[in-house]
């Protein structure tokens, strides 16, 4: 009897076991292509930390890194506060926009070159090439039994997944904080806590996600394979099988003997064989190809030793592939990439990097804020005169001390002292010192004569007294008993 | 193969039901059925690790509920010794900068800026539990009540030794023989005065704190202010800090500088007392509660010779 539940009749399990993908070692211009980004973004991710970029006696000397206990973000020349982190919520933006660029454009390139989880599963994929043999090695020894040989070739290459994934892990903490002197720490014991446990968990997800779970991420836990069928269009560009041109299939024997009979592909599965989520392509675009083109390396490969053009299977748009299908011949490849939509994105993004830019180069680097005191909001003072109390916060963004002026507008006869001095040292204008690369906070007194409006506006203003005059200031509220009190 | 719906429910066979599949219970009364659904294996089975844990936590830690107090529980746990111990830790974490401000002379504070800034945060800290009270955060203090300590106006001076000392002594303490005392005699209650002179003397007053012009009756004023408050106000109402006189040439009143709040004053002078601290707080506490009064604004240089130094180890007052 059928569970009650069960709506369709069906007992399928929700639940689908994964399917051994072996795939197979090849060659070809779009697998020397990801060799290259494979070499490039692991030097990036590994190397970046260690860069140095000096920055004077009062910051650190590491060019990217993410300050997270003095709240900085260091990027090269670039420093950025946790005030102005819409810098980064810009990077992020260009980052989704650069996505949505790529996606209408190439399709899903960044799943098939660039993404972490493509270049990890690659590199454990050459791993496993490296201990276990090519596809038909390692499908044997996966079905085969447990032997000794096995047993060692197993802990063999598990050891070398964790070494990787042990390395992974301990470059991602190195952004956070100084790297040589991290890793000392780090491996004399001396590390935060969250260092080793951030460092354990990365090790983990390293070799669970590159090491086992590889394809199943991007088909089943990945949002983005998902998002990508929105931003794509019929003129993105597809890893294709030209079925047109390949169909029906049919070995090279049976193709010499009836020429006309039989399409291109020859069914030597070959496509099928390098493919590193395990699809066959030949049946269209699907979720689970990331479109990382190896196939068309295979394929290539064998068309050229069967002495037929190449590109059976290519990088082909769907417009494209109804043109060809109908016997024309495609767009070029530029007519292709610069289109109104990509035109679009591309316009969109670089403006948000100029803008990001100009205003990077327009910011000053002292700012003021202040906070008028409200307990008590007003003191009489004995010779009649008002006295406010504000706090000053001075944020000196420079690596270096600075001695900053503050000097009131727009409020008669005001005195200023600060809580280090008393009244007897009030001036028009105070000097106060600042630490390089902190904020500091200043309690300002405001003393002016009584007699003048219960309430009124003035200024109070800050700038630079040692080369560069920029400066900050506020408009704030003085405060004086109202008549009759 | 039986029909369910005919066939007598056979001892510990149960029937199953069409509609859901699940087998009933067994009973039956006037042909309505009980269908078996369990509770869950995981939801059954943390019920029983509950019961056991339950066990161990009513053995180990405070549980039932006694006439007067709780079992106590055999690790001995108790949320007081509990915050006890946060609170000795918290000492033993702040103590080297208390020890500092132990060490350092109160006068020498305002040259170190840290250890000052140190003081004062923990100034702040107590004021607002001890002191808020009455003087108001911020120490703006309360309109014809309590004193603002944000002004820079003292009756008993307000350089750091001297807050210290009020603060330590308080001010009108009748248990205390270092407490601060001045006591304004009650003009009109015991009739020293009568009313007409008394609004004669607050003419004159209104004259010297220069809100008024001089007039017949200040002048009377004056002459009655001569005899009877000179001795402390001094002769030109400039006040007198070693026996707490207010200075009355100024625009700071504390219990107001109108005609009404004069005669007032005059009349049945208020004399409010400040309860003394240093008996109740330790000597670092009272040091820092006057860096924070001192730091309000009106904070002054010393001027007076040093009152009595405090000798450490013991109460601020003095007293063990």
């Amino acid at each position: 009897m059928a569970s009650p539940d069960d709506l369709t009749g069906e007992n399928a399990p929700l639940y689908a076991a994964r399917k051994g993908v072996y795939p197979k070692k090849v060659d070809g211009p779009f697998r020397r292509f990801k060799w290259a980004i494979m070499g490039i973004t692991l030097a990036i991710y590994y190397g970046t930390p260690w860069i140095r970029w000096d920055r004077g006696p009062y910051a650190p000397d590491q060019a990217v890194l993410v300050d997270l206990a003095n709240r900085r973000f260091y990027m090269f020349q670039i420093e950025i506060w946790p005030h102005e982190f819409y810098y980064v919520a810009g990077l992020l933006i260009m980052a989704g926009i650069g996505l949505f660029l790529v996606t209408s454009a190439v399709g899903r390139a960044w799943c098939g070159y660039a993404c972490p989880q493509t270049v990890w599963t690659d590199l454990f994929q050459h791993v496993d090439r490296l201990v276990d043999g090519d596809r038909n090695a390692q499908i044997r020894l996966a079905n085969g039994p447990w032997t000794a040989e096995k047993l060692g070739k197993r802990s063999f290459k598990y050891a070398i997944y964790l070494a990787i994934a042990f390395w992974t892990g301990g470059a991602w903490i190195m952004y956070f904080a100084d790297a040589p002197s991290l890793t000392v720490d780090f491996w004399s014991g001396q590390a935060a806590p969250i260092a080793y446990g951030t460092v354990a968990v990365l090790t983990a997800t390293t070799f669970i996600l590159g090491g086992f779970m590889r394809e199943q991420v991007c088909i089943y836990m990945c949002p983005w394979p998902r998002i990508q069928t929105a931003m794509m269009d019929e003129k993105s560009l597809l890893v294709t099988y030209k079925d047109w041109r390949g169909e029906p299939r049919g070995s090279v024997k049976k193709a010499q003997a009836h020429p006309d009979a039989f399409g291109d592909c020859v069914d030597c599965n070959q496509c099928v064989a390098v493919c590193p989520t395990g699809i066959d392509i030949r049946e269209g675009p699907q979720i689970g190809c990331i479109t990382c083109a190896l196939c068309i390396d295979a394929c290539d490969d064998v068309m050229g030793q069967i002495g037929r053009p190449r590109g059976l299977i290519d990088y082909c748009t769907l417009d494209d592939a109804a043109v060809e299908k109908a016997g024309g011949i495609g767009k070029p490849v530029m007519k292709t990439l610069l289109r109104p939509r990509t035109l679009i994105y591309f316009g969109i993004w670089s403006a948000i990097g100029a803008a990001m830019l100009f205003s990077l180069g327009q910011r000053t680097r002292l700012d003021l804020a202040v906070q008028h005191e409200r307990s008590p909001l007003y003191v009489q003072l004995s010779d009649g005169h008002i006295r406010n109390n504000y706090t000053l916060k001075l944020r000196n963004m420079e690596t270096r001390p600075r001695r900053v002026a503050v000097t009131v507008d727009g409020l008669a006869g005001a005195a200023l002292w600060t809580e280090a001095g008393l009244r007897e040292t009030a001036k028009q204008r105070i000097e106060i010192a600042l630490a390089p690369d902190s904020v500091t906070r200043v309690r300002l007194f405001v003393a002016a004569p009584g007699d003048g409006p219960a309430r009124q506006d003035f200024t109070i203003a800050t700038r630079g007294l040692d080369g560069d005059p920029r400066g900050d200031s506020d408009v704030i509220q003085f405060d004086r008993p109202e008549a009759g009190q | 193969m039986a029909d369910p719906h005919t066939s007598p429910t056979a001892v510990g066979v149960h029937r199953i039901d069409e509609a859901t599949g699940t087998s009933t219970v067994g009973h039956e009364w006037d042909g309505i059925e009980e269908l078996n659904t369990p509770l869950p294996r995981w939801w059954l089975w943390t019920f029983y690790a509950s019961i056991v844990w339950a066990a161990g936590y009513v053995v180990l830690y405070p549980a039932w509920p006694m006439l007067n107090s709780a079992t106590q529980g055999v690790l001995g746990w108790s949320s007081r010794s509990d915050l006890e111990r946060e609170m000795q830790a918290h000492a033993v974490r702040r103590a080297p900068i208390t020890n500092a401000i132990a060490a350092t002379a109160l006068t020498d504070l305002p040259a170190k800026p840290e250890l000052m800034q140190a003081a004062v945060q923990g100034g702040a800290a107590a004021f607002r539990v001890h002191c808020v009270q009455c003087h108001g955060a911020g120490g703006a203090g309360v309109k014809k009540l309590y004193p603002s300590l944000t002004d820079d106006d003292w009756l008993w001076g307000g350089d750091l030794a001297s807050i210290e000392y009020t603060i330590a002594h308080g001010i009108r303490n009748p248990d205390h023989k270092a407490t601060r005392v001045s006591q304004m005699p009650a003009f009109g209650r015991d009739g020293i005065l009568d009313a007409a002179q008394i609004a004669d003397v607050v003419s004159h007053v209104r004259v010297i704190s220069k809100q008024d012009k001089p007039s017949a009756e200040s002048m009377r004023g004056n002459a009655l202010f001569q005899a009877n408050c000179a001795v402390c106000h001094g002769a030109s109402g400039a006040g007198d800090r070693t026996v707490g006189a207010p200075k009355l040439t100024d625009a700071v009143w504390l219990y107001g500088g109108d005609r009404d709040s004069l005669i007032a004053t005059i009349a049945q002078p208020r004399n409010g007392v400040m309860p003394r601290w240093g008996h109740r707080l330790d000597p670092v506490t009272v040091k820092m509660l006057a860096t924070y009064v001192y730091s309000l604004g009106g904070g002054e240089k010393a001027s007076a010779p040093a009152l009595a130094p405090i000798s450490e180890g013991q109460g601020a007052d003095g007293q063990p």
